[in-house]
């Protein structure tokens, strides 16, 4: 069984209890390891692709482009632009001579097509080594046409996901400060970090508006290039996730001195702390806004908890694995699986960091396994060693799971049902009830394995 | 060349060369697919890969960063085959390049001489190695690459002569190469089909998780194929310099038969044709069977799918092999569309419908969905034929998409959907005919029910 672990990546994985903690990260991944992590280039995608009403053009090889178009779940309420994948499909040609003159004339074509409020440019690895300048080329596109058009130095190889992040959170830091202001009331708010799959950003925009606040941007699910350039003038950035746009927030409190909170809208706790989280920074401008909070939650509750009710009692003492792209996904889900009764015996993140992996260590229950940057033997060792009856992960993660004869539940960019807020969570339940209780586990074969053994020694006794 | 106007590519309708190397290794026993070059290549070929066949796809990465990039990737390359023949126990590691590695111009060839030499202490697996820049091909010429070094790499010495037969049979499903094997063992014959993704790509649920799926086409048999009574290459349009039936022609004489994708009648005619000629022996009634139900499926069903305007688009195997069942069932291709470009595409189109069409039918190449949508403006299709990357246009249009081919991402089974000779034709047209018949169903305001 050990033979699954790399010997390069012993310490990158650790089970609490075990000695002092201590676990290594934010590692390239080591080659021939089949890592679950994609690249620079997938980081600035993520979190750019929901704004809407802009271009965003991929400068490279197609494939780039075209394993990115339209896979993830991020709704908008207008424009969908979004949705379509536009890339300069390098040539030959391109490589040898440099993509920069077809760069120019592929921007000023799609302009000219969609009127798109901005246009983004992903530049990928092969454009970092061929030397394009990417930044020129749209300066000299955004005076041509008026809008801005803005450079992602997203090459691929330049790391992984996180320094995807950085990149988008420079690139849209270029917009913001450049729109008006004026009629943005005292108590406001930009979400930051989420993306609006299947609709999330909508219910946690409600639940603010029952509060009484205004959400001056949403970034960037269902995501508008005008709302970003003023997004300056709200009063706090309320920031989702660990990594995706912290560095954003950062900046804009350095620029513009609005502070910032960091929030998770997964599960019942962390929902409604963050709905108090920012009732709590407004309630000296706002004195009834705690009131209108604690009524919204209650209001929430008062649906889901009977609900629940009913899915914990099956799944009470179940064991899961969470596999996950950023860590602070999985603090939620750890406290989520806590109210269905669920024991989570393994978690892992693609690209957490080491304050991350601390703070997981310590809400973990003992003997959990934490992971970084796993890939498909470690993952299926530990599943097997811990006897997990459900995983979460992504789309990646799921033959593994499946194949062990374990239930899976899709928790990343692609899935097309809320998770988050209140009824995100019943949503949740009822996705973990429906798999983790199906009959059909009976007829896998490594379940009927073990049922055969369990009754053997039943019999022995 | 291209027939787009446009400089920009919109929702390509291709995927990029390095993955259709990965999907051919993966045909192979006890092989891994290895890209070389950034880490972010291979897990989105896998995603892409797992949502269509629903299976685990492990694609070892060389994982280069950016000093490698500047540097070279050389001691990647070499760690990471070290790394999965440690931890996969892989007897083949099929290498293929990405982009990256074939702009900053690593000479893949030397450094794996260079590898083979200094750990010739230990058991290496064979390495076999394919260049598969994306900025020169698609995935179809991946694939055939792939192919192509296979035979050429691991084929060395000819082999006894033995009564087999080759079979190349394109990125087709597993159910159609499943339904292939069986026809190849009616007739009697030993059958190489290489690769064989019909095992790799659909497993049964199994007691553990495997490092290296099952089946695939073993070492031996590959070494083999030397030694076969011939081949048969499917797939009209030209990819490579020298396919792996070609090379294997040239170099040992082992007679290559080169026909289309078996869809429809005439291809599928061809293809029987080509197994019989290899092997002496005559299509087996259960053969003609098949033929003769479909022929008399054919005849009921014309009606309902008389004068129908279809695009198809997709690969070009498979467009071609659209096309031709298309022409023959009296649905009238409207455009044939592809994203790659390729030397004889047009003309093979021309050939499949030859006394079907009153004139070829209109064909791309090098084209995207944007290109594809601008033109069916105005053509007015009653159906779209191709994988599920057209869903959005048929959701646009209002018109009924029929899904072919790879990648299915939006519908369930695409891997057990057959498409090839009589059989396959047989589903292929019950589907069609289903589709325009609930259509029709569905438009109408009464709701007849019986149609
Ligand atoms: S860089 Fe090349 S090989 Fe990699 S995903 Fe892009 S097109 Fe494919
Ligand atoms: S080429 Fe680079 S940017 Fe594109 S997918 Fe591969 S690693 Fe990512």
């Amino acid at each position: 069984m050990e033979q699954a672990i790399f010997e390069e990546r012993r310490d990158q994985i650790h089970r609490t209890g075990e000695g002092p903690f201590e676990l290594a990260c934010n590692r390239d991944s080591l080659a021939g390891a089949v890592s679950q992590r994609a690249c620079v280039f997938c980081g600035s995608r993520v979190v750019l692709y929901p704004i809407a009403d802009a271009l965003h053009l991929v400068h490279g090889p197609i494939g780039c482009a075209v394993y990115t178009w339209d896979i993830r779940g991020a709704l908008s309420s207008g424009p969908e632009l979004h949705r379509l994948s536009f890339s300069t499909d390098l040539q030959e040609k391109d490589v040898i001579f440099g993509g920069e003159k077809k760069l120019k004339a592929a921007l000023l074509e799609l302009i000219e097509r969609h009127k798109p409020k901005a246009a983004f440019v992903y530049a990928t690895c092969i454009v970092g080594i061929i030397g394009d300048d990417v930044a020129a080329v749209c300066r000299d596109v955004a005076e041509k046409t008026g809008i801005p058009v803005i450079p992602v130095q997203s090459e691929g190889f330049k790391g992984n996901k996180r320094e995807g992040y950085t990149a988008a959170c420079k690139a849209m830091f270029t917009l913001t400060g450049s729109g008006d202001t004026s009629d943005i009331s005292p108590i406001s708010i930009n979400i930051l970090g989420d993306f609006n799959l299947a609709g999330e950003i909508w219910i946690i925009r409600d639940y603010f508006k029952r509060m009484g606040v205004e959400t001056v941007a949403n970034i960037t699910g269902d995501g508008r290039v005008d709302d970003i350039r003023r997004a300056h003038g709200a009063a706090l950035n309320v920031v989702q996730c660990s990594g995706a746009t912290m560095e954003l927030a950062k900046m804009m409190q350095d620029k513009y001195g609005i502070p910032f909170i960091r929030a998770s809208y997964l599960g019942i706790e962390d929902m409604a702390d963050s709905l108090y989280a920012v009732a709590e920074h407004f309630k000296d401008r706002d004195p009834g806004i705690m009131e209108r909070a604690q009524q919204v939650v209650r209001e929430e509750l008062s649906v889901l908890l009977p609900q629940l009710g009913q899915y914990r009692k099956d799944l009470e003492g179940k064991k899961v694995a969470i596999y996950v792209g950023g860590a602070f996904k999985a603090f939620s889900l750890i406290k989520a699986f806590r109210h269905l009764g669920m024991k989570v015996v393994l978690v892992g993140s693609q690209t957490g960091t080491k304050e991350d992996y601390e703070e997981l260590a310590a809400i973990c229950d003992p003997g959990t396994v934490i992971v970084d940057d796993s890939n498909p033997l470690e993952l299926s060792k530990f599943v097997k060693e811990l006897d997990v009856d459900l995983f979460v992960g992504g789309v990646k993660e799921r033959p593994i799971a499946h194949k062990l004869g374990v239930g899976f539940c899709d928790h990343n960019h692609e899935r097309k049902e809320a998770l988050e807020g209140f009824v995100g969570m019943l949503n949740f339940a009822r996705e973990v009830h429906a798999s983790a209780t199906s009959p059909i586990w009976r007829f896998v074969p490594r379940r009927e394995a073990m049922a055969k053994a369990e009754a053997a020694k039943k019999e022995a006794i | 060349m291209s027939d787009s106007p446009y400089v920009s590519t919109t929702n390509a309708c291709k995927l990029c060369t390095p993955l259709g190397a990965a999907l051919a290794f993966r045909g192979v026993e006890g092989a891994i697919p290895f890209l070389h070059g950034s880490q972010g290549c291979a897990t989105y070929m896998r995603r892409y890969i797992i949502s269509h066949f629903r299976e685990p796809m492990d694609i070892a990465s060389s994982a280069l960063g950016e000093k490698q990039a500047v540097f070279g990737g050389g001691p990647n390359l070499k760690k990471g085959i070290l790394n999965v023949m440690s931890k996969y126990g892989a007897s083949v590691v099929g290498v293929a390049t990405t982009c990256l590695t074939e702009t900053i111009g690593d000479d893949v060839p030397r450094l794996l001489a260079e590898f083979r030499k200094e750990f010739s202490d230990l058991p290496l697996p064979e390495i076999v190695h394919v260049s598969t820049p994306s900025y020169s091909g698609t995935h179809m010429e991946g694939w055939h690459a792939a192919v192509a070094a296979l035979a050429s790499q691991l084929v060395q010495v000819k082999a006894e002569p033995q009564r087999r037969v080759n079979l190349m049979p394109g990125l087709v499903s597993p159910a159609d190469l499943r339904h292939l094997k069986d026809i190849l063992a009616d007739f009697g014959v030993a059958a190489t089909v290489l690769p064989d993704i019909s095992d790799s790509m659909d497993r049964p649920a199994l007691l553990d998780y495997e490092k290296l799926p099952a089946g695939g086409t073993t070492l031996a048999d590959i070494r083999a194929m030397s030694g076969a009574l011939g081949s048969i290459e499917c797939g009209r349009a030209d990819h490579v310099a020298e396919s792996a039936g070609a090379n294997l022609e040239r170099r040992f004489g082992v007679k290559n038969l080169r026909v289309g994708i078996p869809v429809g009648i005439r291809e599928s005619d061809a293809f029987f044709a080509a197994l019989e000629e290899l092997t002496d022996v005559p299509t087996p009634k259960k053969y003609q069977d098949e033929r003769g139900r479909l022929v008399d499926a054919y005849v009921d069903g014309h009606k309902y799918v008389a004068g129908k305007r279809a695009i198809v688009y997709g690969e070009e195997d498979l467009v071609i092999a659209m096309t031709a069942f298309l022409a023959e069932i009296g649905v009238k291709p409207i455009l044939c569309a592809t994203g790659a470009t390729c030397k004889n595409f047009k003309a093979q189109l021309a050939a499949v419908t030859e006394g079907l069409l009153p004139e070829p039918p209109e064909a791309r190449e090098g084209v995207d969905f944007h290109d594809i949508a601008e033109q069916a403006a105005d053509l007015a299709p009653d159906l779209l034929v191709g994988h599920s990357k057209g869903y959005t246009y048929a959701k646009a249009w209002n018109v009924p998409l029929m899904r072919v081919g790879f990648p299915i991402h939006d519908r369930f089974g695409g891997q057990r959907m057959r498409h090839v000779a009589y059989g396959g034709t047989q589903e292929l047209f019950d589907r069609l005919v289903n589709v325009v018949l609930e259509r029709k169903q569905e438009d109408s305001a009464v709701g007849y029910g019986y149609l």
